[in-house]
């Protein structure tokens, strides 16, 4: 039966069709959904693990102890996941690993626009590269099978145009691989210099045995054209919108393997066209390829290696014309995603920005604090860099700045990085202070479980990392909990810490608005006889209040009765807040 | 037959993605080749979200761009406003009346453009607007916002009013089933 699939959802079916039993990931968008969809088929066993580097070092045991393996995450993932994946592709496999990644071309939701091909190239481990949902399952299945034959792991990548759109698929049964159990083979498994020398000829021959796969294999397929005067080599999203301007017109090569590409396939397919052209996204991979090979091609300097294309871009830049529409000459105002009604990082920022603190921020929704009105973030740069750059900051200032500096790192990402980053402020000895957003969720990428929350993916209970303790454990004296919808205990709880002449964490504490089970006191209720105007409950930002014509109001399908906004207010405006 | 481009476009939370999902049943039930393109993560939270529904034959590109999309269903009318450029020549708006403040707006960093339906009418384009939330609540919760706009959608296509029923079956719970079909007709008469 035909079904339409978000491309996500058909890596996990492609998965399950593949007799793949095992998965960790750690979750980012645009990858998150292949890992949630996975963990529905009670065949799989699926989990969160705190970081990618944790999750591909499990992914590899599983592999080792011969169960089909997938491990997932976004692009920027990779890079937490380098150090094993470079010594993962010497040893090899036992049953077949894929590592899925997720590229962010025009940087829907991400820090940067890093493309993972060139990790597949430095790591001299395979890629292949669907651009729909069929192709997606198709590729999964194909990849084991390559995984298991070539001994190698391998990935699939995945961008946001193919990881978020559906298109239709056909299921099929699931068939399960032959039995590949452990056995102990030192020379393959212990990377000790003695046996990496022996593994790394091994592992460039096996680049040299699938580049004869990629020559000749399906998935590199040339489509011809009615016109030869031009020839296009393209993949992932781009062959669609090659398509979609050029219909059949000219010849293409679709290639589906992005690492290793093929030598006389392309030469070939060059031979028979007058004009080569490359459409890629992001960086010229293919296209530094041909010119290695000695098939002059055009791409980067028509299309150059910024952001994500569309069927109009590839028209333009070739010279096709593009349908236009009318704009309006209108100023339209932005609409910069915010941080939601009642959600519990505002006050806490709110205070943040009264103290005139500088903030080494993290990445979660809390860079939401970034935004005005609030402003109150001074730097964002990878999961955990708030806590090691805060003790850089204040031991390079000479205590200068130890009271007026504070980082601030979600639940998750303390889990995922923040950790090893407070280590060294108690090792190495800085006065700084840490403040840990517990929302007791992963909320940025859509609510997945995480070490703190006492839950695991599949929605069961388990063990939950009480932070309280494990600061202390490190080193850390002082550690006080807040409520962040409490202003003034947030106001006084962190001058004291900053005061102090110690290193310090500040638990910021209260489940995300958005949770199920978090019930709301609902919308809060205002006396206008009593404003006068002055705007004050506004300096918070919540999308729920604004002032109009001189009087608060307040959007009551918004609200959620926090009362955060009632704290701003001199003039009794905001009726007490019912506890939920 | 020429690939047909509906765009769903709203705010973060308004539930635009339930509306993608409802037309790319109905769309898949009638036998053509469909694409659906969401972007989730980080515009989600209250930001400006877009949503491609693309039929026909054979569909390529997930997404729609500027000139090309034969209706925009908006579910806010300065979103309305703002990709208006992407609808062909000829196109249709169908959209909410209902105004819902960025936060430039709400901080009072620019204003809230005013009068935006007659602007947009006065560029030559069919535009079809109506009180969705009225009609949401009317039928049980401002939630159904979305399934009214199919509504008023379904009058621009010759599906049943049964092959619709069946898709939204398909895709609310069943004890939201009744107040859906209820926003559905709401919107249809409307
Ligand atoms: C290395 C890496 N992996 C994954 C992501 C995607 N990502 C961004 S923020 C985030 C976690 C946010 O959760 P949390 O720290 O609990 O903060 P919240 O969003 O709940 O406020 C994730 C997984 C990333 N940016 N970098």
């Amino acid at each position: 039966m035909k079904k339409l699939m978000l491309g996500n959802e058909a890596v996990a079916r492609g998965l399950y069709e593949a007799g793949c039993s095992f998965v960790s990931s750690y979750p980012g968008t645009p990858s998150t959904e292949i890992t949630e969809y996975a963990a529905k088929y009670n065949e799989i066993y699926a989990e969160w693990a705190p970081n990618e580097k944790v999750a591909l070092e499990t992914a590899f045991g599983a592999s080792l102890a011969g169960k089909r393996s997938f491990c997932g995450m976004k692009h920027v993932g990779v890079n937490v996941a380098a150090d094993p994946l470079f010594t993962v592709a010497y040893t090899g496999v036992n049953a077949g690993l894929i590592i899925g990644v997720a590229d962010d071309p025009g940087m829907h939701s991400s820090q940067n626009e890093q493309d993972s091909r060139h990790y597949a190239i430095a790591s001299k481990i395979p890629m292949l590269e669907p651009s729909d949902s069929a192709e997606s399952i198709a590729f999964v299945k194909e990849a084991f099978d390559i995984s298991e034959k070539f001994d190698t792991p391998i990935f699939i990548k995945m961008c946001t145009r193919v990881a978020h759109s559906q298109s239709i698929i056909e299921e099929s049964e699931r068939v399960l691989p032959t039995a590949k159990p452990y056995e102990k083979q030192g020379e393959k498994y212990i990377m000790m210099p003695g046996n990496a020398k022996k593994r790394h000829p091994i592992v460039e021959q096996r680049t040299l045995d699938l580049i004869e796969l990629a020559e000749t294999a399906w998935f590199n397929r040339i489509e011809d054209g009615s016109d030869n005067t031009v020839g296009i080599i393209t993949s992932s999203t781009s062959y669609q919108y090659v398509k979609e301007v050029f219909g059949d017109k000219y010849p293409v090569l679709k290639l589906g393997m992005i690492n290793p590409l093929p030598v006389n396939k392309i030469k070939d397919f060059a031979k028979k066209v007058k004009n080569v052209i490359v459409v890629e996204e992001l960086d010229g991979i293919i296209e530094t390829h041909c010119k290695n090979i000695g098939v002059s091609v055009i791409g980067k300097e028509i299309f150059g290696n910024i952001g994500e294309f569309s069927q109009n871009l590839v028209a333009e830049k070739l010279g096709v014309d593009a349908p236009k529409g009318v704009a309006l000459s209108e100023n339209i105002p932005m609409r910069p995603p915010v941080m939601c009604a009642g959600c519990p990082h505002r006050g806490l920022f709110y205070t943040l920005k009264k103290n005139k603190l500088t903030v080494m921020g993290d990445i979660g929704c809390y860079t939401l604090g970034a935004v005005a009105p609030l402003a109150a973030i001074d730097t964002t740069i990878c999961m955990g860099a708030s806590v090691s750059s805060i003790h850089g900051f204040n031991k390079a200032n000479d205590g200068e700045t130890d009271g007026k500096t504070v980082a601030v790192i979600g639940d998750s990402t303390f889990m995922h990085s923040g950790v090893t980053g407070l280590i060294n402020i108690a090792y190495n000895g800085s006065n700084s202070t840490v403040i840990i957003l517990d929302n007791s969720i992963t909320g940025m990428t859509g609510h997945q479980q995480n070490p703190t929350t006492g839950y695991n993916l599949k929605g069961d209970p388990c063990s939950k990392i009480d932070l309280e303790a494990l600061c202390k454990s490190v080193g850390i004296n002082s550690v006080r909990v807040v409520d962040p919808y409490n202003l003034d205990e947030c106001d006084t709880v962190i001058k004291e810490e900053l005061a102090k002449e110690e290193p310090s964490v500040i638990i910021s504490r209260r489940p995300c608005a958005l949770l199920k089970y978090v019930k709301h006191a609902g919308p809060i209720k205002v006396n206008t006889d009593k404003c006068i105007g002055c705007k004050s409950c506004m300096r918070i930002g919540c999308p729920a209040v604004s002032v109009i014509n001189g009087k608060v109001k307040i959007d009551n399908t918004l609200c959620t009765g926090c009362g955060v906004c009632a704290q701003m207010c001199k003039f009794d405006v905001f009726e007490a807040v019912k506890e939920a | 037959m020429q690939t047909k481009n509906i765009m769903i476009v709203g705010v973060g939370g308004q539930g635009t993605l339930l509306a993608s999902k409802l037309l790319g049943r109905i769309l898949l039930s009638k036998g053509y080749d469909v694409k659906v393109s969401e972007v989730h993560g980080m515009s989600q939270r209250g930001g400006s979200v877009v949503t491609y529904v693309r039929y026909g034959d054979k569909v390529y590109s997930p997404v729609i761009d500027k000139g090309e999309a034969d209706y925009i269903v908006s579910f806010e009318i300065l979103e309305a406003a703002r990709w208006v450029e992407y609808l062909k020549d000829g196109g249709t708006i169908i959209t909410n009346t209902q105004e819902v403040n960025p936060m430039p707006v709400i901080i009072g960093a620019c204003e809230y453009p005013q009068e935006l339906e007659a602007k947009i009418k006065a560029l030559g384009i069919n535009l079809d607007a109506i009180d969705a939330l009225s009609l949401a609540e009317q039928a049980g919760t401002s939630k159904a916002v979305n399934i009214v706009l199919m509504g008023k959608l379904s009058k621009y296509f010759d599906f049943t009013e049964e092959d619709w029923m069946t898709a939204i079956e398909q895709s609310v719970p069943p004890k939201f089933l009744e107040l859906n079909k209820k926003a559905f007709l709401l919107g249809k008469e409307a």
